[in-house]
């Protein structure tokens, strides 16, 4: 046994006092008070220090707190009727959710040709010229004007190249070039991060359509063959189009909410 | 879809078709005679008898001469059909052609050459193409679905925790049976028709009586969801009582109820794991049938249901046992009734009938054979009866086994799987016949027409698909279900094929 500890070795041989258990029962009653008083009297980067670390305390007492609370609920909730029946054979499978199947093909086809889309966002703001292209100048004494960057994010086919410089009026920077989407299903309300296929129509203008420029209320295609869909008679579905909600451009990814 | 052709064009269509059709059966004829040689042959059954004396045919001989030949060997009073096998592969034109497949060293004119003959039913269901009807009435997914054994009703059971009657005559909604507290699991018709069983996922067995929809009695004592129900069949019961249910749960045991009295005549607790499938065959109708169950734990459990004692154990798989199918499980669903109608007067003739069906079934398919298929990707086929190794292990899927059926007479069974594809195989050896593919999707449940000639799927693609078993084809894709298919049956008498879905709908499909 080491020499410094002593005091579990009385312990041990004489035991402990008689009051013992009265004694640290109050002093952990009188615990709060101590350290209000002590939080009160603090000052300065001791008084930060302190608080931080209370904080930290309080936050995980909470969170036990909450998960005892919730242990206790699932228990009573296991009685009740859960919706989303399955068949006994798929009890205890991992399922992807999904819901129902999307509305069928022909719909939407027939919606592709009026070129009318029920779409979450149905108005735009116009954007200027001066907002979407940045003037470059060429040339040897760069006093040729007639080339344009484009500033909004784009999408770049796969076996899209390059015009000789001479021919090359519009320039997309591969900096702000994107190849995947965040999309969201409405129905099953969970976000997906799926490949872009093309980009539909851009409400600005044909020509940033035909650009593949995404600003926001853009319409792209994405490939949706990942989650399994199918249609009415069947068949997979292997891309579906989407509307772009944020600004691309200053968010830094493209968010879109997926039109069923 | 192209709009459906009118009465009139389809009639023309028809007619054209078959005109088609007799052309090349002409052509065929002449084919044959063009084709010279003779081969000695026997006909042999199924199980190696020999029929009739060794014949001296010539090779030109097609499959209608030889079924000719046979009826007349065999000496029916009436034209009999049958299906036959030269060596392993099938005789689907003439003998020429099934000669020419034949292995070199084999193909010897010198030899005298085997055909093994199968009966085929005498009937012929027609395949489903339409649906008739859509049943709504449900208000949460249909999760089983199953036929009454004379075909007159059907049952249905639901996540919305009730059991619905429909009657076939009108395709109507009949009865409403509340009662479960949870989702509907399960539902089983006792093999005479009478009553009907449900449970599910309220740890309780509800017993109705199929003619009226009202409550007959709960059995209660599972701990856990029950999983599985089944009859004990109709010829084995003792004296004149009523047949017993057997029903697994997940609380690993299976009891044993009688349903008349509304008492668990025995516990049968030996599993580690939930059961999943329970079997009650029509074997050994001295200790009144042998009940086989199978689970989570692996493997699959031989019971005697007069002591409660375990007879034996199969071992084999490596994961979860899914599902187990009987060669005799049609006959055993369906009693005493048979694809015409019929009427008994009491539970005696019905027994009468039942045991007549029986032996005449296990006659058919030689012997009882039990399939089981599992988690492991892999079917064992057993005779659990004659030994407690397997006869064969089939292995093809590449994803789980999910159901596995075999077909009415035995001739064959299926089994579909998550890997989108149905698969058949020879009922007797196992043998792997031929792989459906179609389904973009899981595929869920099977169902087998009465006369072994139709299959029909249900998968997670919503769609149910009529397969051909003569021609291994698809022979029609029902689309219509906005959702998952979750269970699917076949009237026993043909005429209807009935799926139950995701998007809370009961399609009924005929001809």
């Amino acid at each position: 046994m080491p020499q410094n500890e002593y005091i579990k070795e009385s312990i041990k041989r004489f035991g402990r006092r008689f009051d013992h258990e009265e004694r640290m029962r109050k002093k952990k009653a009188r615990e709060p008070k101590k350290i209000a008083k002590t939080a009160r009297k603090l000052r300065g980067i001791k008084a930060k220090l302190f608080t931080k670390k209370r904080y930290s305390e309080k936050a995980t007492m909470k969170k036990t707190i909450k998960a005892h609370q919730e242990k206790d609920a699932k228990a009573k909730d296991a009685e009740e009727v859960k919706p989303g029946a399955v068949p006994a054979y798929l009890l205890d499978r991992e399922q992807v959710r999904r819901t129902k199947v999307l509305s069928n093909m022909i719909k939407q086809k027939r919606k592709e040709k009026a070129g009318k889309w029920q779409v979450p966002i149905p108005k735009v703001k116009a954007m200027t010229e001066d907002e979407m292209f940045k003037i470059l100048r060429s040339g040897k004494r760069k006093k040729k004007a007639w080339k344009r960057i484009v500033n909004k994010v784009s999408f770049v086919g796969d076996n899209f190249t390059r015009k000789p410089p001479k021919f090359e009026r519009y320039i997309r920077p591969s900096a702000l070039r994107f190849k995947k989407a965040h999309v969201t299903h409405p129905e099953l309300k969970m976000t997906f991060n799926l490949e872009i296929v093309s980009v539909k129509k851009n409400p600005q203008s044909a020509l940033y359509t035909n650009l593949g420029v995404i600003t926001k209320g853009t319409i792209i295609e994405v490939n949706v063959s990942e989650l399994g869909l199918v249609t009415q008679t069947g068949k997979v579905i292997f891309a579906k189009y989407a509307q772009v909600t944020n600004n691309p451009d200053i968010d830094g990814c493209i968010n879109s909410l997926l039109l069923v | 879809m192209p709009p459906r052709p009118n009465k009139k064009r389809r009639v023309a269509d028809k007619k054209a078709a078959e005109e088609v059709v007799s052309k090349k059966l002409k052509a065929a004829a002449a084919d044959a005679l063009a084709i010279d040689g003779q081969a000695l042959v026997q006909f042999v059954d199924p199980e190696g008898k020999i029929a009739g004396p060794q014949l001296d045919v010539p090779l030109g001989t097609s499959k209608d001469q030889l079924g000719t030949l046979l009826n007349q060997l065999l000496e029916n009073s009436e034209e009999m059909p049958y299906s036959f096998h030269l060596e392993d592969t099938e005789i689907t034109s003439n003998l020429a052609a099934s000669f020419g497949k034949l292995s070199k060293g084999q193909q010897s004119t010198e030899r005298v050459l085997n055909i093994t003959y199968y009966p085929l039913a005498v009937f012929r269901v027609r395949p489903v193409t339409r649906c008739t009807s859509s049943l709504s009435g449900h208000i949460e997914a249909v999760l089983c679905v199953a036929f009454s054994p004379d075909s007159r009703q059907l049952a249905t059971g639901s996540g919305d925790s009730t059991v619905r009657l429909w009657d076939l005559n009108t395709e109507l909604p009949k009865h409403t049976c509340k009662g479960h507290l949870n989702w509907v699991l399960a539902v089983a018709w006792s093999p005479d028709g009478s009553r009907l069983t449900s449970a599910g996922m309220d740890k309780i067995v509800l017993v109705w009586c199929a003619q009226s929809g009202k409550n007959l009695g709960a059995l209660r004592g599972h701990t856990q969801p029950v999983t599985c129900l089944c009859w004990q069949p109709l010829h084995v019961t003792e004296g004149d009582s009523f047949p017993f249910l057997a029903t697994s749960s997940k609380d690993a045991a299976v009891r044993i109820w009688d349903t008349t009295a509304g008492t668990c005549v025995r516990s049968l607790t030996s599993h580690s794991q939930p059961v999943m499938q329970v079997r009650w065959s029509g074997e050994r109708p001295d200790i009144g049938g042998v009940i086989y169950s199978a689970g989570r734990d692996c493997v699959v459990k031989v019971w005697n249901p007069k002591d409660g004692s375990m007879l034996s154990e199969l071992k084999g798989h490596g994961h979860w046992v899914n599902t187990l199918a009987l060669n005799t499980d049609y006959v055993l669903r369906s009693g005493p009734f048979t694809h015409e109608p019929q009427k008994f007067k009491d539970l005696a003739e019905k027994k009468e009938a039942a045991k007549k069906r029986y032996d005449e079934a296990i006659q058919l398919c030689g012997g009882e054979r039990l399939l089981s298929g599992s988690d492991d990707f892999t079917l064992f086929l057993w005779r659990p009866v004659v030994s407690k190794t397997a006869v064969c292990r089939m292995t093809g899927h590449q994803k789980i086994v999910n159901q596995v059926a075999f077909s009415p007479d035995g001739r064959w069974f299926a089994s579909a799987s998550f890997d989108k594809s149905v698969r058949l195989w020879d009922g007797r050896t196992g043998k792997y016949v031929h792989a459906f593919r179609g389904h973009v999707g899981d595929v869920y449940q099977l169902a087998w027409s009465a006369d072994s000639r139709l299959l029909v799927s249900v998968s997670k693609d919503s769609t149910a698909k009529c397969w051909d078993i003569g021609q291994r084809k698809l022979l029609e894709d029902l689309p219509g279900h906005a959702d998952e298919v979750y269970a699917v049956d076949w009237s026993l008498d043909g005429s209807r094929v009935a799926t139950g879905s995701k998007d809370r709908l009961l399609k009924i499909w005929r001809h």
